[in-house]
């Protein structure tokens, strides 16, 4: 089929690669002739850790049983598959297990096709260029970013937006799996490529990077599908069981997102403000008034992860209604004793700053921290979850065990004699090694390129060949 | 008198991002939703007090379309950071429950 009907189909199977989708619904969106079919692979929903490891969130063989499905549904109907965000958190070991996922399948199922791999992980020398030439901006609230902080982190990657994936379709990509990208962006690139304003564009790919979730009850993972003309996308899920209502598609912008009517893409913003939202049948939507303003400055967030140390965590527990009425006391005194221990052990091998000691109380503000504004106790037992962060685990778990063995006897002025303040169910826990999210920040580079560099290859079967650029 | 745990289809918290929060409060229909708007019992004012914050650290949005009301303030640790308490930010919407309409 020819986009140049005025009109782009696009499918999204689901929302997260590896998370599952039905196959009928798969197969009933493939006898709608989508143009192209994207998918996103990644979030920072996880946590840190994925970044910092090289590791992914979903098992391989979910990923490998999602991308068999699209791999061949595109190649079926020869339409481009995009996958965006590879392997949870877009770096280039996240990549190159996805590319390695894609190679096998075409190598065990006999499939051919050029295939675009799109890197967005950042070179620590690189950054620092663009950091010393101004070029890297703080978000609010971004945490402090400098050379040394670049130099700590594990991986940096850019967001990549539409532009490097139009480059890949340009260049003849019939696959592209690219690293960390904008979610929306992957499915933005081919539309606006044909033609599709962009309000329609980028808002449409708001809803299908979700899959399915944008329904009124989701049952399971599943596919997506929207039609995108010239002055309104039209959205349905294939599954018939599964409806899209004004109401839920309006309420789509608001998962996840801090503003529910600007959001900001590399290129500009995508203002919903004057969105419109009607219902077509009991399960169709069809959107319209939704628009793109162009940015003066073209910028790429940034995402990092630094290593911060080795963990051990203590877990217990107390049921003493007379500790529990004096706990902030009773926790107060056992620091300064955990402290004062770690200090008598270690002397100046180990300095305050350090080590890291952080006590949790739940049944006071182990959910909510700082943010509770439930002041009084009212819980018969309270846990106690001690968490030592330090350089190596050796010393991360002596600090969980003076912690264990301070918390055991730190006694209270209604008894008189050794007690036992505290239920243990185990020892101590080696956590391992703890990332921490480490930039907040947007890069102003010299064009939507530059950051993320393309490789092309022709797969066929088990065979796989460079194309020179 | 009720609250607005009774009257909302769904309170949520979540990140937005690792370093912002943000909350909804989502409605079944708009006769519900116009009368807690119109009661002003859910304001940016109220949802920072809730929070011991200033209403300036509240994004604070009536989304008619959606029939919901969103706010989002940054959260008090990022995501991930060693005093985080709340990976994914579910649990952090209670204290909206309980707010009283008329």
């Amino acid at each position: 089929m020819r986009a140049s009907d005025r009109e782009i189909r696009v499918l999204s199977p689901t929302g997260v690669c590896g998370s599952g989708f039905l196959e009928s619904s798969f197969e009933r969106a493939l006898a709608q002739q989508p143009h192209v079919i994207g998918c996103d692979a990644g979030s920072t929903d996880p946590g840190p850790a994925y970044l910092g490891t090289g590791r992914a969130a979903f098992p391989r063989e979910a990923v490998r049983r999602d991308l068999r499905l699209m791999l061949h549904g595109a190649r079926r109907l020869g339409i481009p598959l995009i996958v965006g965000s590879a392997g949870t958190a877009g770096a280039d070991p996240h990549l190159a297990l996805v590319r390695d996922v894609v190679c096998e399948i075409a190598a065990a199922d006999g499939l051919a096709f050029r295939l675009a791999l799109i890197h967005a992980e950042q070179r620590k020398d690189d950054l620092k260029r663009r950091l010393r030439a101004g070029r890297v901006k703080p978000l609010d609230p971004a945490p402090p970013f400098d050379e040394a902080a670049i130099d700590r982190s594990a991986h940096i990657v850019g967001m990549m937006g539409a532009e490097p994936f139009q480059r890949a379709l340009e260049a003849g990509a019939e696959v592209i799996v690219a690293g960390r990208a904008s979610d929306t962006a992957l499915f933005a690139a081919l539309p606006l490529m044909h033609g599709i304003p962009a309000g329609i564009a980028w808002h449409a790919g708001k809803i299908l990077e979700c899959g399915a979730a944008a329904v009124v009850s989701r049952k399971t993972p599943d596919c997506m599908f929207a039609w995108l003309r010239a002055d309104h996308f039209v959205v349905q899920a294939p599954d018939p069981a599964l409806r899209c209502t004004p109401q839920s598609i309006a309420s789509h912008s608001l998962y996840e997102n801090a503003d529910p009517f600007r959001l900001v893409e590399c290129s500009g913003t995508l203002d919903l403000t004057g969105s419109r939202y009607e219902a077509i049948d009991e399960r169709t939507v069809r959107v319209s008034g939704s628009r793109f303003h162009q940015a003066e400055r073209y910028t790429v967030k940034l995402e990092g992860a630094e290593h911060v140390g080795y963990q051990s965590v203590l877990i217990g527990s107390i049921r003493d209604p007379f500790i529990i009425r004096q706990i902030d006391d009773w926790t107060a005194r056992l620091l300064d004793k955990i402290h004062a221990r770690i200090a008598m052990v270690y002397g100046e091998r180990l300095a305050r700053e350090d080590y890291h000691l952080h006590l949790r109380v739940y049944g006071k503000n182990g959910t909510m921290g700082p943010l509770e504004p439930v002041k009084e106790i009212r819980s018969h037992e309270l846990a106690l979850v001690f968490e030592a962060t330090a350089a190596t685990q050796d010393i991360a778990n002596a600090i969980a065990g003076i912690a264990r063995h301070q918390a055991l006897h730190l006694p209270i002025p209604e008894w008189s004699g050794l007690i036992t303040a505290l239920a243990c169910p185990y020892n101590y826990l080696e956590r391992g090694p703890v990332y921490r999210f480490n930039v907040n920040h947007v890069v102003e580079p010299d064009d939507p390129w530059e950051m993320f560099p393309m490789e092309l290859l022709r797969v066929n079967g088990a065979s796989t060949e460079a194309v020179p650029a | 008198m009720t609250t607005l745990a009774e009257l909302a289809r769904l309170i949520r918290s979540k990140n937005a991002g690792p370093f912002e929060l943000t909350f909804d409060i989502m409605f079944d229909d708009a006769a519900t939703y116009e009368r807690v708007k119109r009661s002003g019992a859910v304001s940016r004012e109220a949802v920072a007090a809730r929070y011991g914050l200033p209403p300036r650290a509240v994004k604070f949005f009536y989304c008619d379309s959606a029939l919901a009301i969103k706010a989002s303030i940054a959260r008090p640790f990022f995501q991930g950071d060693l005093r985080d308490s709340d990976g994914h930010g579910g649990q952090q919407y209670a204290p909206l429950m309980d707010i009283r309409i008329d």
